[in-house]
């Protein structure tokens, strides 16, 4: 799919691009005074100007968090590690000095834009260069919307979920927890009762969307913990390739992240979700670092409807992550595509699960883990076929790559077939990076980190492959900076 | 210290993980330009040589130098002799997965253009050069869209070893039984390239099993290693010498 000439020009573009990323902005921000109540929730969706109906979900939800909150707590049965989280010592709002929200790119905080300079984004020239249309979320309100005139013109709305909120309730209210109910687990449960801000997108039936969506998010403001709200609508004959990659400023203490992305698939559309999680990990001795407690799922909800997610993650202290698809319309098709890398101190708890309803649905895992330092990593994924799913098929590979020996990778599949017809395949592997490998390569010139990155990211190359180019570069880069100090 | 490109010394070196010698004293001197075969029976010791000299740290050298180019050559790093001008066809060179060959070989020259203060290549630089070589040795261009040495037959990755060492262009080129699993063509091949290469400033240490490949290539000296030692050095007539009476001669 892309050029070796290609690859080559942009490794050279990307090179300076170390974890500098530790830089905060000084825009003047609006912040709730921490804490999480009734009265909080009251207050984030008066702000927002939301209509009834969805602050009585949001205290719905809160409700129900609350008793889940008291009664079990978070959920533990992932393997990861961390000290508890006050709930009460969190800011739930933050959102940038806009009194008068930006009209164009000219209105927006200079200031602001230097930040997304310093991460690689400059808005204006990347987006046309690159034909991207950028919804970047500085915190939690969108600052600036590009394309928007052209993707109109095909009907396809690409806006900030506030936005929408106001500008096509309908599609909000028909669609808004009919993936994720805001009752589903704990942090999806707690991100339906105080969501910021995040991305909507609907295309129309039989439309192609021309370009890749994409949105930057960032956690910026100190001790924000962020909670985005991502919905997408494929409606029949449509398709749509969204891609997300995120970068973290280095912070004191742990920062919550509690997003809830769902997708939704109608007759014969297709959603393909790109992530590039590349959130600040903590020190190499585990202080700090982003707790990434995310719930992904997609419903293809239509015959013949397929949804992809690829995810490569870098990032975070700990990441508790899903990616799901729910295949209830006949001959649809899910995929999850997975690289996760855990270094130092890092722990990544991450999977997907597939639930086959319709009849010759099939899906389709890949997940690839890298554990280095006393990074662990553990593949969790569920496979569940339905006793309506005639002829369901999965295909599962999970692999692990080891380098050094204070790492951990686990492979955790949960299996349940209640159809016999149903075909599913898992094979597992576990590696090291050869010394055979590393001689070839560093008799060759090439000196340890780069022989070992260069293994890495060919032995992630099937997941890479999947992710749009301007990605798939930047992965390979991420690797490699995630890695430093793992060798040699 | 005119002309000597590899200066070896009492070289002994054992296997680290067991403590097993293989070397056991080991003198040899390679001049600038020249060729040199080594020959012998299994586990003399020859393979062992030339991936010592390379840097492998799977063996331990115990005592004894090297010098090349005059520079101390065991402080360096695997990569470093590289880039200073050593190359080893693998005898049995590692398959890569998902590494495309091209990015592979891109990688390398860039990484000793680097270390010379050299600015890397251009992309169309580098491909044309690519390609130059890629037709001298004769590689069908479609197996190298495939993962480094993946799916290749075992001659393929022969050529492909030879086809790196055009790429790279060392001051000396170690082959290692390169023309062990080749057929008559593949043969002449690399015997073509290797005597392409040669040149007042580029030297050969070559392992072989066989006479056949110096049917192509004609050797300055041949050495004979027996029991990690060099039994006895000689000219092109000690190739005869081992084709009528056997390694047990020397011993």
């Amino acid at each position: 799919m892309t050029s070796d000439n290609n690859s080559i020009s942009r490794k050279t573009k990307l090179e300076d691009k170390d974890y500098k990323w530790g830089f905060t902005t000084d825009v003047e921000t609006e912040v709730v005074p921490k804490g999480l109540s009734e009265e909080i929730i009251n207050i984030i969706s008066s702000k927002k100007s939301e209509p009834k109906w969805l602050l009585d979900w949001r205290l719905k939800a809160y409700k129900h968090w609350l008793a889940q909150d008291k009664k079990e707590g978070e959920p533990e049965w992932a393997m990861v590690d961390y000290p508890d989280i006050n709930y009460q010592d969190i800011h739930y709002y933050a959102a940038p000095n806009l009194s008068d929200a930006p009209k164009s790119l000219e209105d927006v905080d200079p200031e602001m834009l230097e930040a997304f300079e310093k991460l690689g984004i400059p808005l204006e020239e990347r987006a046309q260069l690159a034909g991207v249309a950028v919804d970047a979320v500085f915190d939690s309100v969108s600052v600036a919307t590009t394309y928007e005139k052209q993707l109109k013109e095909l009907g396809i709305i690409f806006c900030s979920f506030s936005e929408a909120v106001k500008n096509h309730p309908d599609l909000i209210e028909k669609y808004l927890g009919s993936v994720v109910p805001y009752s589903d687990n704990y942090f999806a449960n707690l991100n339906s009762a105080v969501f910021s801000d995040g991305s909507f997108i609907y295309v129309p039936p039989g439309v192609r969307c021309p370009i890749e969506l994409m949105t930057y998010f960032r956690i910026n403001t100190a001790d924000t913990g962020q909670f985005e709200r991502t919905l997408i609508v494929a409606d029949k004959d449509s398709y749509v390739s969204y891609l997300e990659g995120c970068t973290a400023p280095i912070r004191k203490s742990s920062q919550l992240h509690a997003a809830v992305v769902e997708l939704v698939a109608l007759e014969n559309a297709e959603i393909k979700y790109s992530t590039l999680q590349n959130w600040y990990p903590g020190t190499k001795e585990g202080v700090g670092g982003v707790y990434n407690f995310v719930t992904k799922r997609g419903k293809c909800l239509g015959k013949g409807s397929k949804i992809s997610w690829t995810q490569v993650e870098t990032g975070s202290a700990i990441t508790w992550k899903y990616p799901s698809v729910i295949l209830q319309g006949d001959d649809s098709v899910g995929e999850f595509y997975s690289v996760a890398l855990t270094n130092n101190r890092q722990q990544a708890d991450t999977g997907t699960k597939m639930i086959h309803i319709g009849k010759n649905t099939r899906s389709n895992i890949v997940a690839k883990g890298i554990s280095a330092g006393e990074g662990n990593n553990t593949y969790r994924g569920q496979v569940k076929v339905l006793p309506s799913a005639e002829n369901a098929q999965n295909f599962t590979q999970c692999d692990s790559l080891l380098i050094g020996d204070k790492c951990g990778a686990h492979t955790v599949p949960y299996i349940e077939v209640k159809n016999p017809s149903a075909k599913l395949e898992h094979e597992a592997s576990t590696s090291k990076v050869s010394d055979d490998q590393l001689f070839y390569l560093m008799q060759r010139g090439l000196d340890e980190e780069e022989a070992h990155h260069m293994i890495i990211t060919g032995w992630s190359k099937e997941v890479f492959k999947e992710l749009p180019f301007e990605f798939a570069v930047e992965a390979g880069q991420l690797l490699k900076v995630s890695l430093e100090g793992a060798v040699g | 210290m005119d002309n000597k490109i590899l200066e070896i010394k009492n070289l002994k070196a054992l296997v680290s993980e067991t403590g097993e010698e293989i070397l056991s004293g080991i003198d040899l001197e390679i001049g600038d330009g020249e060729t040199h075969v080594i020959m012998g029976p299994n586990g003399g010791g020859k393979s062992t040589l030339v991936n010592v000299i390379a840097g492998r740290d799977s063996y331990e050298v115990s005592s004894g130098s090297i010098k090349f180019k005059s520079k101390n050559l065991l402080n360096m790093n695997i990569d470093e002799r590289s880039r200073e001008g050593i190359f080893l066809a693998f005898q049995y060179p590692s398959e890569i997965p998902g590494v495309r060959p091209w990015q592979f070989m891109k990688a390398a020259v860039d990484a000793k253009r680097k270390a010379n203060g050299d600015p890397e290549l251009s992309v169309r630089e580098f491909s044309k050069i690519y390609d130059d070589n890629l037709k001298k040795i004769n590689i069908n261009s479609d197996l190298m869209k495939r993962s480094l040495n993946e799916g290749f037959s075992g001659g393929e990755k022969k050529r492909n070893e030879v086809f790196q060492m055009m790429m790279l262009e060392p001051n000396l080129a170690l082959l290692d039984e390169t023309d062990s699993g080749l057929d008559v063509d593949a043969l002449k091949a690399v015997g073509d390239a290797v005597n392409n290469l040669r040149d007042s400033k580029r030297s050969f240490l070559i392992v072989t099993h066989y006479q056949r490949l110096l049917d192509h290539i004609k050797p300055d000296f041949v050495h004979i290693l027996i029991n990690g030692k060099i039994a006895e050095s000689g000219n092109s007539d000690l190739v005869k010498k081992i084709e009528n009476d056997g390694y047990e001669s020397f011993a």
